[in-house]
């Protein structure tokens, strides 16, 4: 049964299908297990961190600062696996443990210190990238057999695509992601924030903790977006994935995940990114179209999604369903 | 006007303390710093770099604090300074003139500013989403002007807006200094900012009392689009070419921050555009720091990061909170100041 | 009700000082199980001061609470709702982007193996909301019911939650009559199940309906307890409108005012208030009559351009004119003081200067400043005119009493020199001084030729100063009173509506 909640999600799925019907009608050989196995692997880090972008957009905040942690994590890893002999596994605990504590002191500060988010993601943008930069500002290749292992699991699927390991943990991700949105006190708590902080908190949702942990959720998620992108590009560069956060926005507002909160779901953002994975696709296709026009379409499709969602509010509220037709027998 | 000038001295008292702060270290850590010599009919000097350096956020930061006095936020300014700067350039490379070039890119950013402003006003769309589209969508619109490259220009009158001088003065200062004057004077000398201010409180008392607000937030929103295509047109000037990629990358926020530095209220309402100015100077005088100190530039973020969260942390409601509370306990609260506590009407 | 059953809620000697109020003074009060107990005064009565102290909101500065025999202290709203105490609002404090079962059940979903289960969270809601007389899907939004249903979602949770005391403030303020039933049905099914349930309102008719007893609050003091099948409304009203209804007969020339200023001619919106005609002349002062909810701000509204008319034209000096905005109003010499002078009045954060100059600077238009030296000049008459007591012209407006604000709106409208002031509510909220000076001021402004349009709940104010006076019931204009029927009594009779109330008795 379809709710009109989840209109935007249908109409974000539709857009999808419809543009890969266009593109495959147009270029038939985009409908190969290549190309879709290239728009998980290529858009992994960036689904990854769309994720808790979703969890910190559902609550009313946001998060500008994913990028850089993206960037510090890969420098991370590249550093401390060049200049120590730790094992891979214990670098990503250690870094994960640092992006989480990170996200949630951000968390902190906007709640005891009652500052916007906007700011307070800000200053942390700043900082990861400045904790990158400190770290090197040359690009540093890694090189462990580790790497090489995970790097080298793919399925390969009939007709070429090569399903590698990353596409597959960002498909994970998002499995968890919908499971801990929809059945968990916490994912509820985060709806339930978005919906209004004043009534959220007179029903019962602890403030302090909820954004805490929103936003300890956002750096984590940060972190294995940048695990995951050091995989991808076997190296840790500090001036890597600046603007990430822009693109994790528009994949969340594409996905049908209303800004100002409390409406959308995490699978939207899931198609989200597909959808402009697919323009990126489509455009290297066509060869003939530059690449500016990615940003122009994704662009115009996030004001397309923004006027839906206007619409959409403005349609509910002018049409409340009247209390004669389900009052019961009383 | 003793009074207003005395009431404009307090207000930005903090930030001129700041500056001169940081202006100490910079002296700390460069002694030359304010020499400022004479060459080949130029100003040179490391303060006056910091003035010419911080031209862009200057220009931002004076439309910005418009449009945050309206309770709003504008994103785009960094993607509108590159769209600017692309007509501009292509402007010249098609054989116009520069002034033909400089008004092109004025009426485009004036432009975009329009399309914010009405999404705002009229559609009444967040600001923060509403500016996000130009924001992700005009760097893509520049690239499409200047066709994926870096569109270099070498006419001289354009050049001079971003690398000349007048009467030894880099004009970036000039132009910055003399528009950051035009509009304090603008709102000051008019009704303008007295109105703009009442939105940014209270906008429903505001429509009672009579004010247009829908065409004043369109105007702070096109004020802060024109801000952004001069500052874009100054940075192309400056490298004699169009980066639709890098320029005014991240712009945007630097000028927020200007305008949080200047003590103005991310919520909206009382505004000093001079505060946000000197906001602009501080945050150029923390990276000459850097700089001249001669710390690695990979610092540079993490002190600039660390400087920030301070000037914040000593801003935030709760902090001002605590310290009011403890200056309330030290002395008793003027009479004047007890606000009549009614009972809240249901 | 009988003595020998226990109260379940008995409250002695609440006392709240607010600085410079008291806002309740030793109330007493006393809930049985399965009855129904109105709440009643007029605005700043003490109403939600007294909820919000048995709710935990406010900390009472004397008084005890009594729960089932036993003290309780409840120290917020969550403590009250573990101890059976459960309020449910007018605005709704639900959620609206959440489904109708998770509002019902955030906070304490049953859960399978750590997960929220859905189906078992759908399963309970549909039981629940079937005890409710609701048949409706919980997984729908909450939003995408009318506000009734809301409301009865809102009180299914606060008994789910609590459910020994319901306290309903104001639930059916913007509902229409088929959701009032809707409403009352659940209240009477509570009702047996032996709550005891509190209705704040100001509908007297539902208060005769739903009610078994009341309790009148004026000035934060409880001036009488009726059980209502032994009362009338008119009772009801003199209670809550207070002072003694002398029946003093007017002294005042009826002065049929000068020339016609305004005319209104079948103005109306739907769902908000009955079309009306209203003439309003030069120089008379027309005073709105009627209980809160009535249609008095409506009128005003409407008037003054905040909504916009569905129906009917008006007519200025004979002329049409258009009400689309306030801004339209203002540019033919309106001016308004709204009734919530905070939201829609005051601009906090300017200095006094700037709030009285504000609306004439508006109608300037931007580029066309008023003179610094012109300002100054114009506040500080004003300031003394109004004696409006301040430290500064440049303090923030939002540091004065309530009654300093008011005289501080009131020159920002003399300011504009205006034909016609309309005036919500003038004096709530205001000390005593304050308000006989606007009253003053209301007269002084008649007798220069000034046309008003006074709506208020006091009642021996309207009398005072009005040279008609109109009342409005339920959203409809029910009568005119002219020159000598000017009196307090008559009011609180058109107020009442006397026939209706007997007529209802007599099908009851």
């Amino acid at each position: 049964m379809i709710r009109s909640t989840h209109l935007p999600l249908v109409i974000t799925i539709a857009t999808f299908v419809l543009a890969f019907t266009l593109c495959a009608w147009q270029y038939p050989s985009m409908l190969s297990t290549r190309v879709v196995a290239n728009l998980l692997t290529d858009n992994a880090f960036l689904g990854i961190a769309a994720v808790g972008m979703t969890f910190v957009i559902l609550s009313g905040g946001i998060d500008l600062s994913i990028g850089s942690v993206i960037a510090f994590t890969g420098v991370f890893l590249a550093v401390i696996l060049r200049d120590t002999s730790i094992h891979p596994l214990l670098a990503f605990a250690i870094v994960l443990a640092i992006t989480v504590a990170f996200g949630a002191s951000m968390g902190a500060i906007i709640h005891y210190l009652d500052m916007p988010p906007f700011i307070v993601t800000l200053a942390g943008m700043f900082l990861a990238r400045g904790a990158a930069y400190v770290l090197s500002t040359d690009s540093v290749p890694i090189t462990h057999e580790f790497y090489d292992t995970l790097q080298s699991l793919y399925w390969k699927a009939p007709g070429g695509g090569r399903f590698r390991l990353t596409g597959i943990f960002m498909i994970l991700t998002f499995l968890v992601g919908v499971i801990v949105a929809h059945r968990t006190r916490f994912g509820q708590n985060v709806y339930a924030f978005g919906g209004g902080q004043a009534t959220a908190r007179l029903m019962g949702v602890p403030l302090a903790s909820t954004t805490i942990a929103i936003y300890a959720v956002s750096g984590g998620l940060a972190g294995l977006s940048g695990i995951v992108f050091s995989l991808y590009t076997s190296a840790g560069y500090s001036l890597a994935t600046v603007g990430v956060e822009l693109d994790a926005i528009a994949a969340v507002v594409i996905g049908g995940t209303l800004l100002t909160g409390g409406t959308g779901f995490v699978a939207g953002t899931f198609f989200g990114i597909l959808i402009m994975g697919l323009i990126q696709t489509y455009i290297v296709f066509d060869g003939t179209l530059s690449s500016w026009w990615t940003k122009i379409v994704i662009g115009g499709l996030l004001f397309g999604f923004i006027l839906l969602q206007k619409g959409l509010t403005w349609a509910t509220t002018a049409r409340k369903k009247p209390a004669t037709d389900f009052a019961a027998q009383s | 006007m003793p009074h207003g000038m005395n009431a404009t001295l307090k207000r930005i008292m903090p930030q001129l303390v700041i500056l001169a702060i940081v202006l100490l270290l910079n002296v700390l850590v460069f002694p030359d710093f304010f020499r400022i010599e004479f060459q080949n009919g130029r100003l040179f000097g490391n303060l006056v770099d910091v003035f010419n350096r911080g031209a862009p956020t200057a220009l931002l930061c004076i439309g910005m604090t418009l449009v945050i006095a309206t309770k709003g936020i504008d994103l785009s300014v960094g993607a509108v300074m590159a769209i600017a700067g692309a007509v501009a350039a292509s402007l010249v490379v098609d054989g116009h003139g520069w002034f033909t070039a400089l008004l092109g890119a004025l009426a485009v950013g004036s432009l975009c500013g329009l399309w914010n402003g009405v999404l705002v006003a009229m559609l009444r769309i967040q600001p923060i989403v509403a500016t996000l589209v130009l924001m992700v969508a005009g760097r893509g619109i520049a690239q499409l002007i200047t066709e994926g490259t870096i569109l270099t220009f070498v006419n001289e009158g354009l050049i001079h807006l971003g690398a000349g001088t007048v009467l030894g003065i880099p004009t970036p200062v000039l132009i910055w200094m003399g528009l950051g004057a035009f509009i304090t004077l603008a709102v000051r000398r008019t009704a303008l900012g007295m109105l703009i201010e009442a939105i940014g409180i209270n906008e429903s008392s505001s429509r009672f009392a009579g004010i247009n607000s829908r065409v004043l937030l369109v105007s702070v929103y096109l004020i802060s689009g024109f801000c952004a295509a001069l500052a874009g047109v100054i940075v192309a000037a400056d490298i004699k070419g169009a980066d639709a990629n890098n320029a005014g990358l991240w712009l945007e926020l630097d000028a927020i921050l200007a305008v949080v530095i200047g003590g103005n209220s991310l919520l909206g309402g009382r505004f000093s555009i001079i505060a946000s100015l000197i906001g602009a100077l501080i945050i150029q005088s923390v990276n000459s720091v850097i700089l001249l100190s001669g710390m690695p530039p990979e610092f540079n973020l993490v002190i600039k990061a660390l400087i920030i969260i301070a000037i914040l942390v000593i801003q935030s409601p709760t902090v001002k909170h605590a310290l009011y509370i403890l200056r309330a306990s030290a002395q008793p609260i003027q009479p004047f100041e007890k606000t009549e506590r009614e009972e809240p009407t249901q | 009700m009988e003595n020998a059953v226990q109260p379940v809620l008995r409250c002695t000697g609440i006392s709240k000082f607010f600085p410079g109020a008291i806002a309740l003074d030793e109330v007493n009060l006393e809930l049985y199980g399965g009855e129904v107990h109105a709440l009643l005064g007029e605005n700043g009565a003490g109403k939600s001061t007294l909820i919000k102290c048995m709710t935990g909101a406010y900390r009472r500065d004397a008084g005890v609470i009594h729960l089932s025999g036993e003290e309780v202290s409840p120290a917020n709203t969550k403590d009250s709702q573990a101890l059976g105490i459960g309020t449910v609002y007018q605005e709704v404090n639900l959620l609206a982007n959440l489904s109708v079962a998770e509002n019902l059940f955030l906070g304490r979903q049953p859960t399978r193996y750590g997960f929220v289960s859905q189906r078992e969270m759908q399963k309970q809601a549909t039981e629940i909301l079937q005890e409710f007389g609701l048949s409706i899907n919980p997984a729908e939004l909450l939003s995408s019911f009318s506000v009734a249903i809301q409301q009865v979602v809102a009180i299914a949770r606060a008994v789910t939650l609590s459910g020994k005391v319901l306290i309903l403030d104001e639930p059916t303020a913007s509902l229409d009559r088929e959701e009032v039933d809707l409403l009352f049905s659940v209240i009477r099914k509570l009702k047996e199940r032996g709550l005891a349930i509190v209705f704040v309102t100001h509908f007297l008719d539902q208060v005769f309906e739903i009610c078994d007893r009341a309790t009148v609050l004026r000035n934060g003091r409880i001036v009488g307890s009726r059980i209502l099948a032994d009362t009338t409304q008119t009772d009801i009203v003199t209670l809550m409108l207070g002072r003694q209804l002398e029946s003093k007969v007017h002294d005042r020339v009826v002065s049929e005012g000068g020339k016609k200023l305004l005319e209104l001619k079948q103005f109306g919106k739907r769902g908000v208030i009955d079309r009306f005609d209203l003439n309003i002349r030069e120089g008379e002062v027309v005073g709105l009559a009627g209980l809160l909810g009535s249609g008095r701000t409506e009128t005003a509204n409407l008037i003054f351009g905040v909504m916009q008319a569905d129906h009917g034209e008006a007519l200025l000096r004979g002329e049409k004119i258009s009400l689309k905005a306030p801004r339209d109003a203002i540019a033919h010499r309106f001016g308004m003081c709204p009734e919530d002078r905070k939201t829609d009045g005051i601009v906090g954060d300017l200095s006094v200067r700037e709030n009285i100059v504000l609306a004439l600077q508006a109608r300037q238009g931007w580029f066309r400043p008023l003179q610094r030296s012109k300002v100054n000049e114009l506040a500080e008459a004003y300031v003394k005119a109004l004696d409006i007591r301040l430290a500064s012209l440049d303090m923030p407006i939002r540091l004065l009493s309530g009654g300093n604000q008011q005289k501080v709106l009131l020159a920002r409208w003399l300011a504009t020199n205006p034909d016609f002031l309309i005036l919500d509510e003038p004096t709530r909220g205001i000390d005593v001084g304050a308000h006989a000076e606007i009253i003053t001021l209301i007269e002084e402004l008649r007798e220069k030729g000034m046309s008003l349009l006074v709506a208020s709940s006091e009642l021996e104010e309207l009398v005072a100063y009005s040279t008609r006076v109109i009342v409005l019931r339920d959203r409809r204009q029910v009568r005119e009173l002219k020159g000598d029927e000017i009196t307090t009594q008559n009011i609180v009779h058109a107020i009442a509506d006397e026939k209706t109330d007997q007529a209802l008795r007599e099908t009851a």
